[in-house]
């Protein structure tokens, strides 16, 4: 029966599979996630193994693959679109090179043929050149044509207006230039001169009506490049996604593959070569699942042998499994952290599902941000799923993994807060506060209220105190008393020590329950009952004297205090002077002193004694020969001794410093009540403080800056430092009661759990 | 229309979060020092003078309560404006990312 009382109960099967149903077989298995495979071959080095090339194979591809490179047949598609892709960018930047060109040279012909009319006959060998050249290289080109051509030459150039298009593409400035000279044979030259500054040419046509032509085919050509070029870069886009998701399903494909190669790694192969034979830990309960999963793997592959399973005994002590779902997990990995716990022991992760959200709000008790940090947990909750995608470690394990312990913490939160009446570090007054003011001053009349500062209302004039308490939690009259923190210290610190008190006491009774099950009953007389016993009367009375004292009536005057009663009462110290809290304390007391110290021995000879004794029957009957045998085989009674009187100091001092370890409950709650208090007073205040409309202002700017402080330091520091502190508190504190904690977790193969830690 | 964006999206929802907090916090304490609640008596900015005249001392405290309670209310309305401004964000961030992919 599975619960989260204790961990569940294992039983080591054999598998025996044929060799080809193998890889089915595993993965069915790997998909249940139900079953640890033992490694059958310890000895065996990492890379003698017989699947040893399988496994490598499957690193190779993994790496490839988180590379995000895509496979060859993908990658010579893409070569070729990027290859069009450029060809038809290049082409493209020509035509607007042509385009420009001719829009400019209008005026140039213009120019050039008045003044070749003016200076000679215009003859059927004039000649021009047009073409484009970069801006940095003109001034070189123009030396140079000046130097051939000794001024016989007309030479015309413009910028090239930068178009934002061209701009995007990342071209260079560009000049046009126009040139015109006389004679046929000099075209060559030029040629070679424009070559050399690699300057582009561009046939012009003479005539005005072949120009506008060009210019509007070159239009036309330059539309359908653009729209070419758009089709072509949304069609690399979409390769791409789809090969993005490609990728993903491969990846995890060949994560499973890496797996079950792995898992085969573990197992035996028969002589034969035709059977494999396993080692596999799993629940009792699930054994039918397995075998079904077994089934189900062996029909896909084919085979006509159905696997074997075979339960075997074993002295080997199992691996601890607790079956968690999404709520208990959290909890359940919060206890791990510290110690996995021992086969079958008690598992104290249900009781933590309670106490742990409990003591954290004890430290960190303000209903105000507790509302925070439950609204926050919801959030988480509901966003649980697309927040997974955040790639951050901390956030995805600490936030996402701890929602619910983060839930609870908050609702309790609120709880405590309305104990102690805190909210932002301002309380309610929901019941009416039982302290009333007038009565005290009513006799006295102004005088008493204009003439001293501090003023108190004393509980035993009448009508003062109303004699009823506050419904529930503090009386809201606390929070503008100047004596607050006396009154509240006093009351946390008692309040510390009797959850700590009773906490343990828990730990000790489920150390109980341990006991029982594992049926060592001796333990429970030897070990259980002399604990109990010691720490019920001395912490136990300790308590009792703090209830009693909360409830009967004293003045304050003359009241004890409490630890020194508590210390007195372990001196032995009576005087007379000395005021107790009720009659035939003296006896009581000295009793229960006496009892406790009484325990010790018990404690630490008790056990020790019997071990011996039994050991000396053994060896009578066994014989003086096998003295020896039996002396190397038994741990010497020193030892015994040893770890006796450890265990005994460790639970009879560590009770005392125990108790004043749960004191930090009360030094937590404390700090962040001041911290509260601080912010409210240094932050909000001020802008409360103005009353004029300024006030408002000042009012929106300061609240952003109280929020953003209460968010980093009171719910995240604060939050985090309680957080631990109640973790310590459970783990320590409670934990070496009962717990052993000496287990190793159970491990199962499961294909979930490898691709939730992939992405 | 798209020069209107001036802040990312996680900007924007801090925003959005911070009004909302702001809004309730703020009407709340308007609400109790309007009522003259007598835990808040140490933000509310009295003298010694508002102590001196005897029959209108009340009243004076009680006025200065009223003060800073209307200062919390319009530090309230203020907060729905960058509240209302936040989820314009907000969404006009949504829109963008929707459009690229």
């Amino acid at each position: 029966m599975s619960s989260l009382f204790r961990s569940e109960e294992m039983c080591l099967v054999q598998l025996f599979f044929q060799t080809e149903s193998a890889h089915n077989c595993i993965s069915e298995l790997g998909h249940l996630g139900l079953v640890q495979f033992k490694d059958l071959n310890p000895g065996v080095a990492a890379f003698q193994r017989r699947f040893v090339k399988e496994v490598k194979k499957c690193e190779e591809m993994e790496r490839i693959l988180s590379k995000k490179s895509t496979f060859e047949k993908l990658e010579q598609e893409l070569r070729e679109i990027n290859r069009n892709h450029a060809a038809l960018r290049q082409n493209l930047i020509e035509l607007m090179d042509i385009d420009s060109l001719l829009r400019m040279t209008e005026d140039f012909f213009e120019e050039a043929e008045s003044l070749l009319t003016y200076s000679e006959p215009p003859s059927e060998d004039s000649v021009f050149i047009a073409g484009v050249i970069k801006q940095e290289r003109f001034p070189a080109f123009e030396k140079v044509l000046w130097r051939l051509f000794h001024g016989n030459f007309v030479l015309r150039h413009t910028e090239m207006q930068a178009t934002e298009e061209l701009q995007a593409r990342g071209a260079v400035k560009k000049d046009v230039f126009i040139i015109f000279v006389q004679g046929d044979h000099v075209r060559e030259k030029i040629r070679k001169v424009c070559e050399g500054f690699r300057a582009s040419l561009y046939s012009c046509p003479k005539t005005l009506y072949e120009r506008k032509q060009m210019s509007n085919s070159v239009m036309t050509q330059m539309e359908d490049l653009r729209m070419i070029l758009r089709r072509t870069e949304e069609y690399r886009a979409g390769v791409l996604t789809r090969a993005a998701e490609h990728v993903q399903e491969w990846g995890s494909k060949v994560k499973k593959m890496k797996a079950i190669y792995y898992t085969l790694n573990l197992c035996n192969i028969d002589i034969t070569q035709k059977l494999i034979v396993a080692e596999i830990w799993c629940p009792v309960s699930d054994l039918t699942l397995v075998q079904s999963a077994l089934i189900k793997g062996s029909e896909q592959s084919g085979s006509s042998v159905t696997p074997v399973l075979n339960r075997i005994q074993t002295q080997q002590t199992p691996p601890t499994f607790n079956r968690t779902n999404t709520f208990t997990e959290g909890f359940q990995a919060i206890i791990d952290a510290y110690g996995v716990g021992t086969y079958l022991e008690i598992n104290p992760a249900p009781y933590t599902i309670v106490t742990f959200p409990f003591l954290f709000a004890v430290m960190f008790g303000d209903c105000g941000h507790g509302l925070v940090m439950t609204l926050f947990a919801v959030w988480v909750i509901s966003q649980a799923e697309s927040l997974r995608k955040w790639k951050n470690e901390v956030l995805n394990d600490v936030v996402i993994g701890g929602r619910y312990i983060i839930l609870l913490m908050g609702m309790f939160s609120i709880y405590t807060g309305l104990i102690y009446n805190d909210c932002f570090s301002k309380s309610f007054n929901i019941f009416g506060s039982s302290w009333c003011v007038r009565p005290m001053f009513h006799a006295h009349g102004n005088e008493t209220l204009h003439e001293y500062h501090h003023l108190q209302l004393n509980p035993f004039v009448p009508g003062v105190y109303s004699g009823d308490p506050y419904v529930f939690g503090i009386d809201p009259v606390w929070n503008i008393a100047s004596n607050k923190l006396s009154f509240l210290n006093s009351f946390k610190m008692k309040m510390s020590v009797i959850l700590g008190v009773s906490h343990m006491l828990f730990g000790v009774a489920l150390s109980l329950v341990n006991f029982v099950h594992f049926r060592k009953f001796q333990d429970i007389f030897l070990q259980f009952v002399p604990q109990l016993i010691f720490m019920l009367s001395l912490f136990g009375y300790l308590i009792f004297l703090i209830l009693y004292k909360w409830c009967i009536t004293l003045r304050s005057e003359t009241a004890p205090s409490i630890l020194l009663l508590f210390i007195n009462m372990m001196l032995f110290d009576y005087q007379s002077e000395h005021v107790l809290l009720y009659r035939g304390q003296k006896g009581v007391q000295i009793f229960l002193v006496l009892t406790a110290v009484l325990m010790v021995p018990v404690l630490l000879l008790v056990k020790p004694f019997l071990i011996y004794r039994t050991r000396m029957k053994t060896r009578h009957q066994v014989g003086e020969k096998d003295h020896f045998i039996c002396f190397l085989l038994q741990v010497s009674m020193g030892d015994i001794f040893v770890y006796q009187a450890i265990h005994t100091i460790e639970f009879c001092l560590g009770c005392i410093s125990n108790t004043t370890s749960y004191l930090r409950l009360w030094a937590l709650s404390l700090a962040h009540a001041e911290l509260s208090e601080v912010l409210w007073r240094m932050v909000l205040q001020v802008g409360l403080k103005i009353s004029s409309g300024m006030g408002s202002l000042m009012l929106v700017v300061l609240f952003a800056a109280f929020a953003v402080l209460t968010v980093t330091v009171l719910l995240i520091m604060e939050g985090l430092s309680a957080f631990l502190h109640a973790l310590r508190l459970h783990w320590v504190e409670f934990q070496n009661k009962f717990y052993e904690g000496s287990g190793y977790k159970f491990t199962p193969l499961s294909f979930d759990s490898l691709l939730k830690t992939q992405q | 229309m798209a020069s209107l964006l001036f802040c990312g999206p996680k900007l924007a929802a801090c925003g959005l979060v911070l009004s909302i907090w702001g809004v309730i916090m703020l009407a709340m304490l308007g609400i109790f020092f309007t009522t003259h609640s007598a835990v808040l008596i140490e933000d509310v900015p009295f003298t010694e003078k508002d102590m001196e005249d005897g029959p209108t001392a009340l009243q004076n405290i009680y006025k200065l309560y009223n003060q800073v309670g209307y200062n919390c209310f319009i530090a309230a309305a203020i907060y729905v404006g960058i509240g209302f401004l936040s989820f314009c964000q907000v969404r006009l961030n949504k829109r963008k990312e929707y459009l690229v992919h």
